[in-house]
């Protein structure tokens, strides 16, 4: 009797209150396709090749960051320009193995490749996921990262 | 005899369109509200507010796939969607929203017609919903569609004899079965029957709740043990038909208790229909918050809540009531 009494007289206020509560409160709702909401600094997504100012690219086809990779998810060709300067001819990721650890972005000796803050690349055909070097340098955030110079900073002490 | 025809056509005409936006519109205030307690926004992509939602689940429901079961008994199974709806309509019928109205020189009753027993009618006719329950989950020619009609219908019964008990209460006070006297009697605020038989109010409240099968009396739609209960077959506007159906009835219900209890269209400055419609509006967002407050009950605790306390308590109500009030 007593406990039907509690539940009727306190228990019972107490949770219509904490309902009412949120009635008033602002929802917490994102409205997702219109608003996104900034990721993490450190949020790993969709990778991206850096260039330098000039327009050219970062990458000289070292190889490290495929070694790196443990799934096995890079592939890449390389081919010399006339100075004997290495590029990239092939360079693709395979989204669909890459787990984002970022070893390759950590592996990078010459700071090309990246994580970005992109999140949105589902698609409904598995050869869409093969990642090449275009979309990949098309993909790169105008802005500088803050994590990325840090990381920038550190490369250069070592 | 003509212009009362032509006037009862109208009466009726504005009713039915006025409970079938009203059902889409709760819809609609259902789905705001209980996203706002859940801290969410609720529908607000169709047009402003997302006042334009219950348009397009209504064209999307038309347009939907309709499917019969092989094992459905046709005709039974067609019927359980409109049985469960017209009596959820059938109960406006004597439901007064105002006072009398003079329009064209015609004095008219804001009520479609004040039948003498109109509580007795009220309780004929919404008791009739179980029937659309029991054809629906028979003749889906499933069991699981079986079993929920069957729970759905034992529950909607054992809170039907509770549900008749809280009102018996208002009308040993008031005397009369005529809900337009019943009205009339509660001009005054105080006079409300709400304060003169709160235990009756309460017990109705709960029992309307369980009637119509909402949460936390929802075990129809119990979706972990019965997917969806006894509409587990029906699809598209066969479904939506049971849909309006159960916002009809909760409206119906609404409307009852502000009749009965909240004074009816009496009130302030503004014109009846409006006063009516804020108690009823009052009275279905108690419901959604209800829903959004309180944790679905189990079978057995539904069965013991509604024998061994809402029906003693119903019962020891009348009896103290009809003490006080004979002699």
């Amino acid at each position: 009797m007593v406990d039907v009494i509690k539940t009727v007289f306190i228990a019972f206020p107490k949770g219509f209150y904490t309902t009412l509560k949120h009635l008033f409160m602002k929802p917490v709702t994102i409205q997702y396709p219109r608003v996104k909401k900034p990721m993490a600094p450190r949020y790993r997504g969709l990778h991206y090749l850096e260039i330098y100012e000039d327009g050219t690219e970062r990458c000289v086809c070292c190889g490290l960051c495929a070694a790196a990779c443990p799934a096995d998810a890079i592939y890449m060709e390389g081919a010399e320009k006339e100075k004997s300067e290495r590029y990239a001819k092939i360079y693709e990721i395979n989204l669909l193995r890459c787990i984002f650890c970022g070893f390759c972005e950590e592996a990078c000796p010459e700071e090309a490749i990246f994580l970005g803050h992109e999140y949105e690349f589902s698609n409904d055909n598995r050869d869409s996921f093969i990642f090449t070097k275009e979309q990949m340098l098309t993909n790169r955030p105008v802005k500088e990262k803050p994590f990325k110079r840090i990381i920038r900073r550190v490369r250069r002490i070592f | 005899m003509l212009t009362f025809a032509i006037i009862s056509a109208l009466k009726v005409t504005v009713v039915i369109i006025a409970v079938l936006t009203g059902c889409a519109y709760a819809t609609w205030l259902e789905r705001k509200l209980v996203g706002r307690f859940q801290h969410r926004i609720g529908p607000n992509m169709a047009g402003p507010f997302g006042l334009l939602q219950p348009i397009a689940d209504g064209i999307k429901l038309i347009f939907k796939e309709d499917i019969v079961p092989d094992n459905a008994e046709r005709i039974t199974y067609a019927l359980a969607p409109i049985v469960m709806f017209i009596p959820a309509l059938l109960s406006y019928a004597v439901v007064p929203f105002g006072d009398q109205v003079t329009l064209f020189g015609y004095r008219i009753d804001m009520v479609i017609s004040d039948l003498n027993i109109g509580i007795l009618f009220i309780f004929a006719v919404t008791s009739l919903g179980v029937y659309g329950i029991v054809m629906a989950g028979w003749s889906s020619g499933s069991k699981y569609s079986l079993l929920g009609g069957i729970r759905s219908s034992a529950q909607m019964l054992s809170y039907e004899v509770a549900y008749g008990l809280s009102i018996i209460c208002v009308l040993v006070i008031a005397g009369t079965l005529s809900l337009k006297e019943l009205v009339a009697q509660q001009e005054h605020f105080l006079d409300w029957f709400i304060f003169r038989q709160p235990v009756g109010f309460v017990l109705y409240a709960i029992c309307a709740v369980a009637e119509t099968n909402r949460a936390p009396f929802d075990l129809a739609e119990a979706e972990s043990e019965l997917v969806a209960g006894y509409h587990t077959e029906y699809s598209s506007l066969r479904f939506a038909m049971f849909f309006i159906g159960e916002y009809a009835n909760m409206i119906a219900v609404s409307s009852v208790a502000t009749t009965i209890f909240l004074g009816g269209w009496h009130g302030p400055f503004l014109p009846p229909v409006v006063w009516f419609s804020i108690k009823v509006f009052f009275f279905m967002s108690v419901y959604i918050w209800l829903r959004a407050t309180l944790p679905r009950l189990r079978y057995d605790q539904l069965m013991n809540f509604g024998w061994k306390v809402l029906f003693p308590l119903a019962l020891l109500n009348v009896m103290v009531t009809a003490l006080v009030f004979r002699f």
